[in-house]
């Protein structure tokens, strides 16, 4: 008896919906026995990184809450990886996104209201969009890797963000302490539910993957990302510029992650300290391959991680493992999805022994 | 310390759900829920090490009434919030944040439980909910400056600081002041590296210190990795909130222990008590919560008896290292001969006394 | 300048770069078969994890650089299985080792939090190796010395080899290599354990030479350095040799601004570099793209032989 991968004619589209949700179902019982084999509470633990976040309603904000900038940023990377354009340094923008808005609410001192706040989420998407422009250029006027530039930019953001909140941008209040002076209330993003953490950024989350989805299926620009990413010999034959091409997907990752930045600073956190950078530019990108590069899956997946996040919390105070652990789920779930997509490429066939196997180049 | 069943949990999930964001009511019979958060492992040996003692001392004298709870590794950014709302959902009634960077997140989960107690500590902000607690830890730094500046024979002292606040600025002029008063040309290299606790980065720092000609380091910083540094060079530094010669048996010369459990005990019982108020505690050497550990054999007597002299100064409250005059490090005149700094003007500072060179 | 401070200054810089180096080296060999491992963080701090558990419970350092070594190889090769075999995302799935490398070693490492372990001995004596000067030469941990030794044995095995040469080959043209007759996803898989082993005892080098000592995410983020490290080598073990010595260079001088107080240039503008410089050379190196880049073709790129 043999197992042969046939490549189907077609990508399914059962599967193409049926994998995520296992690799998530797969993710749980795989984490059920490593911390069990571990001498941890497998099943405690696994219960309160995945359904305590969405079976406890006081812990719905907080699932809002980190879900909106990992929803935005992947949104952009999804546009991104669909033209083959691989945007590392997501992170990095994340970053110096949310540095432009803090530097527009120092720069504005003790005034606050819409103007200051729209100037602060504009300079977000201005930052981020700048700070992946670098790779852009490198990599449409110098052929240089976008995987390599945009990575290494992230380290050099990590250190600029360093350099103003230690120095020039450091809170005279504070103490010394490296961090921005607060938000005044009015600087602050409008909370949508009172009495709740849930800010603006929330709201943009939720409809920012329709918006997406509408540009991207109806679009000339949509079809253009599309068909550049999957036939570029296809595309230069339609007129598609490829260079074009690769601008608008990094800067659209860019400005992207510059707003999640933006939003996060003044929704969420309203200072910035060197804590900031939380990996959100990096864990956006399984989001997006869970999603499998579809706005409306950007959704969800980033709500999904969002819940191991906040359950990842949620675990630390109730199984006492480290924060770090939720990093286990989130990779195991990438690593199911990843390979679980050759079941969306090929069809498993099983021929009986005895029967002869056509001669292939494997 | 509590393990939260999965009933009980989601029975006190659904009920805190059914609640406004308030905050449970207590429930009489129960024991009640305190609740630690803290910056580092409790293995680390050094500051969350010396909380994690205080709370078991807390647990042991009180177990009948009170319940502990902690969380370990939290960072002192936005994801603060939620771990502190976390145990206040789970129904903790006394909350101890247990480093300078939860202040923010503690003043605002405060503002959102008010019938729970919050305790700061070394922070300065405070609320009708909310004390802050802090030791005289530049007492003991003055003790170790006067060991380090008889023991030292480059007369350069290395010092690794995590930032610029004042309970960092502090401790460094103590130990330097202290130093000077036994060899008058004690210098202090000074690297802040911008974190409580990075162990690869306290190393390296300790080694530029070294190669830069100190001979003692001393650490604000929470790992013992300066310590295994200064070990391997065959050089001397001391231990940061707990005995660490474990870690480096022969460069380890004493340490400033924290000991916070007699405090924990004080608020916990003033919380049962009914007679918990917002306050600020800054304790040290006399009431016990700097202890300064056994000393390195290898330290002569009669600097192990300077020593003392300076610790028991302290417990008497007949010694003060911030007495005058005391020049900053650009030449200014800071405190006139024979005046004292009051603790109010300590708890700001942000200068360096003279014998200081940082980049910072 | 005295000599007591070049002779400090020149230790403290070999041992920074030292684990860079070893993860560098790791890495140079993965990618020159066309393989991009972007895991390598994660990959270095199971190897921390593992060599200090090993020694922990063995009380022998040689055991635990073993047990890191195969530690890394062991996580290397779960990234090769998807990326060799089911054809996934390189990236993707790079980065996925990296998350999955941090919390699993996290998640190790706390019943090891606060343990110390024995440490290597010098391999020379103590004459030599705790000689004022002489210690310049001699007085390094072993850990250094194979990784100078493995400088020389990759660069041997790269140019003078049948294999090395066949690792190229499937680095720069997978097809051709395949139709020759050689096994593309083997080596490949040689290649991707051992960048892991490699990577293992550089994060080894963190928790069992410079502190020994177990910390969550000690190698803070030395992993990326490395990786830019072999693109700023131009994928050539003798300039990864003096790449990593100068990337370690510049991390020190980080540090030895702000100790010494110079505040000219902000200690960020140090630490930097290494990614700045890197980014400068990935445009240089391509700008002389006419004159032959050294990147494998096949970076990066998926096997996908005509079936």
């Amino acid at each position: 008896m043999q197992f042969r991968f046939e490549k189907r004619p077609e990508p399914s589209r059962l599967m193409l919906v049926v994998t995520p949700i296992a690799s998530v179902l797969l993710t749980m019982l795989i984490g059920v026995i490593v911390f069990d084999a571990l001498g941890i509470d497998g099943q405690r633990a696994v219960i309160d990184i995945f359904l305590t976040p969405l079976l406890a309603s006081y812990k719905w904000q907080d699932v809002a809450v980190k879900a909106a900038p990992l929803i935005i940023i992947s949104l952009g990377l999804a546009v991104g990886n669909r033209a083959s354009v691989w945007n590392i340094g997501a992170e990095g923008q994340y970053i110096i996104g949310a540095l432009g808005a803090a530097g527009v609410g120092i720069a504005a001192g003790a005034a606050g209201g819409p103007v200051v706040i729209l100037l602060m989420i504009l300079a977000g998407i201005a930052g981020g969009t700048a700070w992946a422009a670098v790779p852009a250029v490198l990599k449409t006027r110098f052929s240089v890797n976008e995987i390599l530039s945009s990575l290494m930019l992230t380290y050099v953001a990590l250190q600029v963000l360093s350099y103003l909140v230690g120095g020039p941008w450091k809170d005279p209040n504070g103490r010394n302490f490296p961090a921005t002076a607060p938000l005044t209330a009015d600087q602050a993003l409008p909370v949508l539910f009172p009495g709740t953490t849930i800010h603006l950024g929330v709201a943009i989350a939720l409809i920012l993957p329709f918006v997406f989805w509408l540009v991207m299926a109806r679009s000339v620009f949509g079809y253009q990302i599309r068909v550049v990413g999957s036939a570029p010999n296809a595309a230069r034959h339609g007129g598609f510029d490829s260079n074009q091409t690769v601008w608008f997907a990094m800067l659209i990752g860019g400005g992207m992650a510059g707003l999640a930045g933006a939003l996060e600073f003044a929704g969420a956190l309203k200072a910035i300290n060197l804590g900031f950078p939380s990996g959100y530019g990096f864990t956006a990108i399984i989001v997006a391959f869970l999603g499998r590069l579809h706005p409306i899956g950007c959704l969800i997946a980033g709500i999904v991680l969002a819940v191991t996040y906040v359950g990842g919390q949620v675990a630390q105070t109730t199984v006492h493992i480290p924060n770090a652990t939720a990093g286990i789920f989130q990779a195991m779930m990438l690593f199911f999805i990843l390979a679980s997509d050759v079941l969306v490429r090929y069809r498993l066939r099983i021929i009986p022994a005895g029967k002869a196997a056509p001669a292939a180049g494997e | 310390m509590a393990i939260l069943t999965r009933r009980n949990f989601l029975a006190a999930a659904g009920a805190a759900a059914s609640l406004p964001l308030i905050g449970s009511p207590a429930l009489a019979q129960e024991k009640i829920k305190v609740g630690f958060v803290f910056l580092g492992p409790i293995g680390d040996y050094g500051w969350t090490w010396a909380h994690n003692k205080g709370r078991e001392a807390l647990q042991s004298a009180l177990g009948d009434k009170v319940e502990t709870v902690y969380v370990e590794n939290v960072a002192e950014d936005a994801s603060a919030i939620p771990v502190m709302r976390d145990l206040a959902q789970q129904g903790c009634k006394l909350i101890f944040t247990t480093s300078y960077g939860y202040m923010d997140q503690t003043v605002q989960v405060a503002s959102e439980f008010p019938d729970v107690k919050f305790e700061h500590c070394t922070g300065f902000k405070r609320a009708d909910n909310v004390s802050t607690y802090n030791s005289r830890f530049h007492e003991g730094r003055a003790v170790l400056g006067t060991i380090a500046g008889k023991m030292s024979t480059s007369g350069t002292l290395g010092y690794l600081g995590s930032y610029k606040v004042p309970e960092v600025v502090l401790g460094v002029n103590s130990f330097i002041l202290a130093a000077q008063r036994q060899n008058p040309n004690a210098t202090l290299k000074l690297v802040f590296i911008d974190s409580w606790f990075d162990p690869p980065k306290e190393a390296a720092a300790t080694e530029t210190l070294i190669n830069l000609g100190c001979d003692i380091v001393t650490t604000h910083t929470d790992s013992p990795a300066a310590l295994q540094i200064l070990e391997q060079k065959g050089l001397h530094g001391f231990g940061q909130g707990a005995d660490m010669s474990s870690f480096a048996p022969n460069a380890h010369l004493t340490a400033i222990e924290d000991i916070w459990g007699p405090y924990y005990i004080e608020r916990a019982q003033a919380l049962l008590d009914g007679s918990w108020v917002s306050a600020d505690s800054w304790e040290g050497i006399k009431e016990g919560t700097v202890v300064i550990s056994s000393y390195n054999p290898a330290i002569p007597a009669d600097v192990v008896a300077l020593a003392e002299e300076v610790k028991n100064g302290y417990a008497a409250q007949t010694f003060d290292i911030f007495t005058g005059p005391i020049y900053d490090n650009e030449g200014t005149l800071r405190v006139k001969d024979g005046e004292i700094m009051p603790l109010s003007d300590l708890a700001v500072m942000d200068w360096f006394v003279k014998g200081v060179e940082s980049a910072a | 300048m005295s000599m007591d401070f070049i002779i400090a200054a020149i230790i403290t810089v070999v041992g920074i770069s030292t684990p860079i180096l070893l993860a560098g080296l790791g890495e140079l060999v993965v990618e020159k078969s066309g393989v991009l491992n972007l895991g390598v963080e994660g990959m270095m701090l199971i190897g921390a994890i593992a060599g200090f558990a090993v020694t922990s419970m063995t009380f022998n350092p040689w055991l635990g650089i073993m047990g890191a070594a195969v530690a890394g190889a062991a996580s290397a090769l779960l990234f090769g299985f998807f990326v060799l075999t089911l054809n996934s995302n390189q990236v993707a799935t790079g980065l996925a080792l990296t998350i999955f490398g941090t919390g699993l070693s996290s998640l190790i490492g706390l019943s090891f939090v606060g343990r110390i372990v024995p440490q290597f001995g010098s391999i020379f004596p103590p004459e030599l190796a705790r000689d004022p000067l002489l210690k310049v030469i001699f007085g390094y941990s072993p850990v250094v010395y194979l990784a100078l030794v493995m400088v020389l044995a990759v660069a041997w095995f790269l140019k003078s080899t049948r294999a090395g040469l066949i690792l190229r080959a499937v680095g720069e043209n997978d097809l051709s290599a395949h139709s020759i007759g050689y096994s593309v996803v083997g080596v490949r898989y040689a290649a991707v354990a051992f960048g892991g082993a490699m990577a293992g005892i550089g994060g080894a080098y963190f928790s069992m030479v410079i502190t020994p000592m177990w910390a969550e995410r000690m190698t803070a983020g030395r992993g990326w350095i490395a990786l830019a490290l072999v693109v700023f080598a131009g994928w050539r073990a003798g300039r990864l040799l003096t790449g990593a010595y100068f990337f370690g260079l510049l991390m020190a001088l980080e540090l030895y601004a702000k100790a010494a107080g110079f505040s000219i240039l902000p200690s960020q503008f140090w630490a930097a570099m290494p990614y700045l410089m890197t980014v400068v050379v990935l445009a240089l190196i391509s700008m002389r793209e006419r004159i032959g880049s050294n990147a494998p073709a096949c970076l990066g790129k998926p096997f996908l032989p005509a079936t």
